[in-house]
């Protein structure tokens, strides 16, 4: 970890950057936990709440990326300080994607539920692992990106291909099921729409694990196979 | 150490093993680097670690002064310019330097760049004049002072007096400009338009600059060495350097890290 900046400040403005965007990813991490509790359960008023929710996550974003210009007018950083605010203001915008897709799961849940159709097949049962396989990857990125853990991070990025695998196999489930039963189409669609946007999770979730490189290593390794190179040719 | 550059820069001055003294003090400790043909190379450090010091030995400003003695090797055109055999008025016009502050002479204008360019040529004063105008518009200078070519030198303003400086190095046909913090004195603007002019300059000339101010170097340089207590700490392109150094101490420095 790099040492303190001669400045008070600059540090104190750096750690204030860096708490807003561990609070926000706090508030989308629950906020995907809560959307998912409403999809199996049918409580509106959850999904209400979620869907409000996304206000303060929109709010973190634009708070935190004006705080992120001033800093860059005020410091000019280079190097490190710099890779970490430009990482930053990704982060920001895929953190604010991530609510976006639970607020999607919620209003998906809420016409589910509202319709009266839920019961045909079990749309909760379908996700459930994705969800949670999802949910810990996003906490783990997070994690590696609080405690820039590149390491950890390196691990993360070759766990997309399980989330994209998993992804697949509930879209061959829904088309199957709403081959046999035209009945099942409505809720299966449902279930596609929400297994879509977890897996849209999983991918900003990738991308935060791939700024946590970025700020460590210097190596922009977005679109690149960096990953599967460097685990290889670890072993 | 070695600098992480291309190997096809021609080098226009290869420094090795260049250790400096003041007296008793060394000022810098085994230097080695090649600075690189028509490329800026700026030199940046804390007060004090031996960036001007170098500098001074890449003309032998320091042959001024008792005392103080260069020793080791900087090569330029295949000679060693630390030699004693040196003609050091030959090697000042070809590696010319521009101080801090503007060092105008008391003179008109058109004599502040004569006067160099009388010392090793001569020439009719329809030549003198083309010389003259050449040197003050590749400062961007000419338009200024065209119709004031009488005026003293001391007339001008500092960003002008410092282009006038310039212009005086460039009339005597240098390959290398050596910049010591030609900006510090000057005004936001008058720095743009020397920023932007040394763009201009390395076209044709080899540019070593030192600097105070880190985004200058980051702006103005192809290269950067960063140095500290009178050692070359890191060197290598001003891209890497101010994006991904390879030192900690570097990084350290450019981030504003000086615990």
């Amino acid at each position: 970890m790099p040492g303190d900046h001669s400045s008070k400040q600059y540090d104190m403005d750096l750690e204030a950057i860096r708490s807003k965007v561990l609070l926000m990813g706090g508030l989308v991490e629950s906020q995907f936990a809560d959307a998912i509790a409403c999809f199996r359960s049918g409580d509106l008023s959850k999904a209400e709440q979620v869907i409000k929710a996304d206000d303060n996550v929109n709010r973190l974003e634009v708070t935190l990326d004006d705080t992120c210009s001033h800093l860059i007018v005020k410091r000019q950083p280079a190097a490190n300080d710099l890779r970490t605010v430009m990482a930053t203001l990704k982060v920001i915008t895929d953190l604010e994607r991530v609510g976006d897709e639970s607020t999607k799961i919620a209003r998906t849940a809420k016409d589910l539920h509202q319709r009266g159709t839920v019961g045909v097949l079990n749309h909760y049962e379908s996700i459930r692992v994705l969800a949670a396989d999802t949910a810990d990857f996003l906490h783990d990125a997070l994690d590696a990106f609080a405690r820039l853990d590149e390491k950890q991070a390196a691990k993360l990025i070759a766990k997309d291909d399980v989330i994209d695998h998993e992804f697949r196999s509930i879209m061959r489930t829904m088309i199957t099921f709403m081959m046999e039963d035209p009945r099942t189409i409505s809720v299966a669609l449902d279930t596609l729409w929400v297994a879509k946007a977890i897996e849209r999770i999983g991918d900003h979730a990738k991308n935060i694990a791939e700024y946590v490189i970025y700020i460590v290593e210097g190596k922009d390794i977005r679109h690149t196979d960096y990953v599967h190179t460097k685990l290889d040719s670890a072993v | 150490m070695m600098p992480t550059v291309p190997a096809m820069e021609k080098a226009t001055l290869e420094i090795s093993d260049l250790n400096f003294y003041y007296g008793n003090f060394q000022g810098l400790k085994n230097i080695n680097l090649n600075i690189h043909e028509k490329k800026v190379t700026a030199f940046i450090g804390p007060s004090g670690c031996g960036k001007s010091t170098l500098l001074r030995t890449l003309n032998r400003m320091y042959d001024l002064y008792p005392g103080q003695r260069a020793e080791g090797k900087i090569m330029y055109n295949g000679r060693n310019i630390l030699d004693p055999s040196q003609d050091v008025n030959m090697l000042r016009a070809k590696v010319g330097m521009v101080f801090q502050k503007p060092t105008p002479f008391p003179m008109s204008v058109y004599e502040n760049i004569a006067f160099g360019v009388r010392l090793y040529e001569n020439l009719s004063k329809g030549e003198m004049d083309e010389r003259v105008e050449a040197a003050l518009s590749k400062a961007a200078l000419w338009g200024e002072v065209k119709d004031k070519l009488n005026k003293s030198g001391l007339s001008l303003s500092g960003g002008q007096q410092q282009r006038l400086c310039i212009a005086r190095g460039i009339a005597v046909k240098p390959d290398v400009l050596l910049l010591d913090e030609p900006t510090s004195a000057l005004d936001p603007i008058s720095t743009a338009k020397i920023e932007e002019l040394i763009a201009e300059l390395k076209e044709d000339y080899t540019i070593a600059i030192v600097t105070h101010n880190m985004q200058q170097a980051a702006r103005c340089s192809d290269f950067t060495a960063y140095m500290y207590l009178g050692e070359l700490v890191e060197f290598g392109e001003t891209d890497q350097i101010f994006m991904n150094p390879g030192k900690k101490e570097t990084q350290d420095y450019i981030t504003g890290r000086f615990g």
